[in-house]
């Protein structure tokens, strides 16, 4: 597959302080492609100069074959940007914004269809101030999506939601995947980067420490962690066999008589894989 | 339709459409006008109250509408990221600052429009002796208040100060300048701030057209100072002016 985005070498200073140094990554066309990282990390730096919102002082970056720094109108026809902060137009309503955005573009897509798309058909005529919160994020989305992207940059995409708004959020960036499009999204969420990506970077102090599937980043087949209580003192094994360790345990525990108090077989998450490799760094 | 056009027409309704706008920039000259109106009468040095004031009226539009309206319209677009995601589409930038500005001019000639009707209808104020003046005057100053709009726009770093920073400038402009009332009796220190203002000369431009009938080109000086500060102000604004909201993180 081809890559939508390449990036080699990139780096970016403020005023002598180094936010990006040195990051390099492809994202292949229809992937969904996550950038984790603590608040200063350099994901959003690194964001914005794919975006074309900033320039970049060292390295090589094409975005869909474009130097997004040049700014091209060709370029800005092919991408979709939904910011983290954003206000819709209050005193339009969601058809007549999406109608609005549309007209910037030579193709885009079919205005009713996108509304439908985000899930708004039944506010299409209602002004955007109308709008309930989540409402408002989808909207977000569908102006990025009227002029039918190739790629889509989500900066933290379901920041403030409810676990259910979160829950259609998602199901909404799976079926834009199902549609073809590359998706770049940023996210301080883990569990929605192990749901939606197909592949995820972290970032920590300007650099990728960690790039891969989030299955291979949990360590794929590695360790499984076996917990229980004994006389109320918490046990944890650790083992990459869990299937005869656990039948080790449970036949012990019935020998004996004995209950395993809250038994729990877990594999670490993506979570407790990214704290470690953030506690990596501060040593 | 043009996209030029499209984005146009859009400005206008978002315009219109909203309450603020409307009531403050677009009525609030003119009710200031239907009150001012109805206290003065007689001349005011040599015309009729009326239709001094009325030129007075259109100054402080000028400046409430192509400078602080503007102004504070583009703060609120940029800190609220609508022009950070504008940015991210192919419309192109001038396309979309020409729109705003055209969109601008469009209010102020609407306003300086009710404001001759209505002081004809209440006030017996006069029409303007001379039109094609009159009407460049206007376009002269609508273009560079709209320029000093977007250099204050760039200077202005938050949407909670940009009424109040606009309204610190707007209103003692105008009232130093000689839009309520003669400044000839203001004391000298006042009257030599309004003279480094470009709204008194502005003042000077239309007030000529308008009452003496006098060609445009009869006061250079005065369209060189309003042509100067709209100069300086792109300046300003080309160097300044942002797309994305201010980081105050």
């Amino acid at each position: 597959m081809s890559a939508a985005v390449e990036v080699a070498g990139l780096r970016k200073a403020y005023g002598g302080i180094e936010a990006v140094r040195g990051v390099d990554f492809e994202i292949r066309s229809g992937e969904v492609f996550g950038l984790l990282g603590p608040n200063g990390a350099g994901k959003t730096t690194t964001v914005e100069i794919l975006e074309g919102y900033r320039e970049r002082d060292a390295g090589t970056v094409a975005v869909l074959g474009f130097d997004p720094a040049r700014g091209e109108a060709a370029f800005r026809a092919r991408i979709g940007v939904v910011l983290q902060i954003s206000e819709p137009f209050y005193n339009l309503t969601v058809r007549e914004q999406h109608a609005m955005f549309a007209r910037y573009y030579e193709h885009p897509r079919d205005v009713d269809e996108t509304v439908r798309l985000v899930g708004l058909e039944e506010k299409a005529n209602a002004l955007a101030k109308t709008l309930s919160g989540g409402q408002k994020r989808r909207l977000d989305l569908g102006l990025a999506l009227v002029g039918d992207p190739d790629l889509i940059f989500l900066d933290e995409p379901t920041t403030g939601f409810d676990p259910a708004a979160r829950r259609a959020a998602w199901e909404m960036i799976r079926s834009l995947r199902s549609l073809g499009k590359t998706i770049l999204l940023t996210t301080h969420y883990l569990d929605e980067a192990q749901e939606l990506c197909d592949r995820v970077a972290v970032m920590r102090d300007g650099e990728i420490v960690r790039i891969g599937t989030p299955d291979a980043l949990r360590g794929g087949e590695a360790e499984a962690e076996i917990r229980y209580r004994r006389d109320g003192e918490q046990v944890v094994v650790r083992t990459r066999e869990p299937t005869r360790a656990l039948h080790e345990l449970t036949a012990a525990a019935l020998a004996d008589g004995r209950e395993l108090d809250e038994l729990e077989v877990r594999r670490p998450s993506l979570e407790d894989v990214y704290l470690a490799l953030l506690d990596e760094d501060e040593s | 339709m043009s996209l030029f056009a499209h984005q146009l027409r859009a400005e206008q309704k978002l315009f219109w459409r909203s309450r603020e706008a409307a009531i403050f920039v677009f009525l609030f000259p003119v009710m200031l006008f239907l009150l001012l109106g109805a206290v003065y009468s007689d001349e005011i040095e040599g015309h009729p109250a009326a239709s001094w004031l009325l030129v007075g009226l259109i100054g402080y539009g000028v400046a409430n509408t192509a400078f602080g309206g503007l102004a504070i319209f583009l703060v609120l677009r940029r800190e609220a990221g609508i022009l950070k995601r504008l940015r991210s589409t192919p419309l192109p930038s001038e396309v979309y600052l020409g729109a705003v500005v055209a969109s601008t001019l469009l209010v102020f000639a609407l306003q300086t429009a009710a404001l001759i009707a209505i002081g004809r209808l209440f006030y017996g104020a006069e029409l303007p002796e001379n039109w094609p003046a009159l009407v460049l005057a206007l376009i002269l100053g609508a273009i560079a208040f709209a320029g000093m709009g977007f250099a204050l726009a760039a200077l202005i770093r938050s949407s909670e100060g940009a009424s109040p920073v606009v309204n610190v400038i707007v209103l003692p402009m105008a009232f130093l300048s000689g839009s309520f009332g003669p400044t000839r009796e203001y004391p000298a220190f006042l009257q030599a701030v309004a003279d480094v203002l470009p709204l008194k000369y502005f003042l000077e431009l239309v007030r000529a057209a308008y009452l003496d009938g006098d060609a445009i080109w009869d006061n250079p000086s005065a369209i060189a100072i309003v042509a100067a500060w709209g100069a300086v102000a792109y300046a300003v604004a080309a160097r300044r002016f942002r797309w994305a909201p201010v980081d105050r993180s």
